[in-house]
């Protein structure tokens, strides 16, 4: 067999190749610019009690999980259940940064579907966000003990995503130095 | 003005509609300067729920929040470089509409134009291979074969007169 027939073969197969891989990549995704570095410091009115805040700051010393939501939000009730039991499980500390939403719609459905958070920081007009890197939600992130942001979930977590990936991270993180 | 007069240019009416759609704030500037680095940076930089469209084009609710970033930036004074750092900061290269010329993006810039020389060098080897071959690779027929082809030949005109 000649050789020059062997490189439309080997053409096909390299496509192929990049094709596994390619497809299986989702290429809406941005991925953060963030990951390692500081968490963006920011201090708002508690959704519950608004003459309290809560900010980056509180968090200093644990290992905790932030997670980005909205009333409005549909994807955000996928993930929902998942993290009330893991609020209920107390695997790790989850607080709640409620974007750009109405504190009283933002209070209804947290009666109506469970509230997994230790506390929620009303983001009204959606700065802190922008601070973030927020672009969509559902998002999650995984701050360690130093504030330095070590993983951010871009859409619902899956119950995959946290089996696999989120629990041994947190694990991970505990075992380091505060 | 005749009917079809008022038909048409209600028809135009109708179909300009998507020009007076395009992202309008109310932003008040101190100079047409000022506009025109607004109006710029919103083109160079992307939306990142309408991710085909620039923060200028798209009304998605977070490039209206990013417009009024800017907005805020080039009031306070931030020059264009500062107010791009920011975004990417925060977002990342994929907030540049135009890909940045880095080491890591390489292949995308140049990537079409090798294809375009690899494509034309293999156009060039493919054509001289062409005509560089005999032009007659039949083989020599042998003498039965011969026969077999006259003797095919004449059957055939034979039924092509009658």
């Amino acid at each position: 067999m000649k050789a020059r027939f062997l490189i439309p073969l080997v053409a096909f197969l390299a496509l192929l190749g990049l094709f596994y891989v390619g497809l299986g990549l989702n290429p809406r995704e941005v991925p953060s610019p963030l990951i390692d570095k500081a968490a963006p410091q920011f201090n708002l009115a508690q959704l519950h009690e608004p003459e309290k805040t809560i900010g980056t700051a509180d968090f200093r010393g644990q290992v905790v999980m932030l997670n980005v939501w909205a009333s409005w939000c549909v994807a955000c009730r996928q993930e929902h259940p998942l993290l009330v039991e893991i609020s209920k499980r107390n695997e790790v500390p989850i607080y709640g940064l409620n974007y750009k939403d109405e504190p009283a719609d933002a209070k209804n459905w947290l009666d109506r579907l469970g509230n997994p958070y230790l506390v929620s920081a009303a983001d009204r007009d959606g700065r802190v966000g922008i601070d973030w890197g927020v672009y969509g939600v559902p998002e999650t992130f995984v701050v360690d003990k130093k504030g330095v942001i070590r993983y951010k979930q871009i859409g619902p977590i899956t119950l995959d995503a946290w089996n696999n990936k989120i629990k041994p991270l947190v694990e991970q993180l505990r075992q380091e130095q505060g | 003005m005749s009917q079809a007069m008022r038909g048409f240019l209600l028809v135009l009416a109708v179909v300009s509609l998507p020009l007076w759609a395009a992202a309008i704030d109310p932003y008040v500037f101190d100079n047409p300067e000022q506009e025109a680095r607004f109006k710029a940076l919103s083109a160079e930089l992307r939306c990142l729920v309408c991710q085909n469209q620039s923060i200028g084009d798209s009304n998605a609710e977070l490039a209206q929040d990013l417009r009024r970033e800017i907005y805020g930036m080039i009031k306070t004074g931030l020059s264009d470089k500062e107010i791009v750092d920011f975004m990417v900061d925060r977002y990342g290269d994929f907030v540049l509409y135009r890909p940045p010329v880095k080491s890591s993006t390489m292949l995308l810039w140049l990537g079409p134009f090798v294809m375009v020389v690899v494509g034309l060098i293999a156009l060039v080897v493919y054509i001289r291979r062409r005509t560089q071959e005999p032009k007659t690779q039949e083989a020599e027929l042998s003498a039965e074969e011969r026969a077999r082809f006259e003797a095919l030949v004449q059957t055939e005109n034979k039924q092509a007169d009658s």
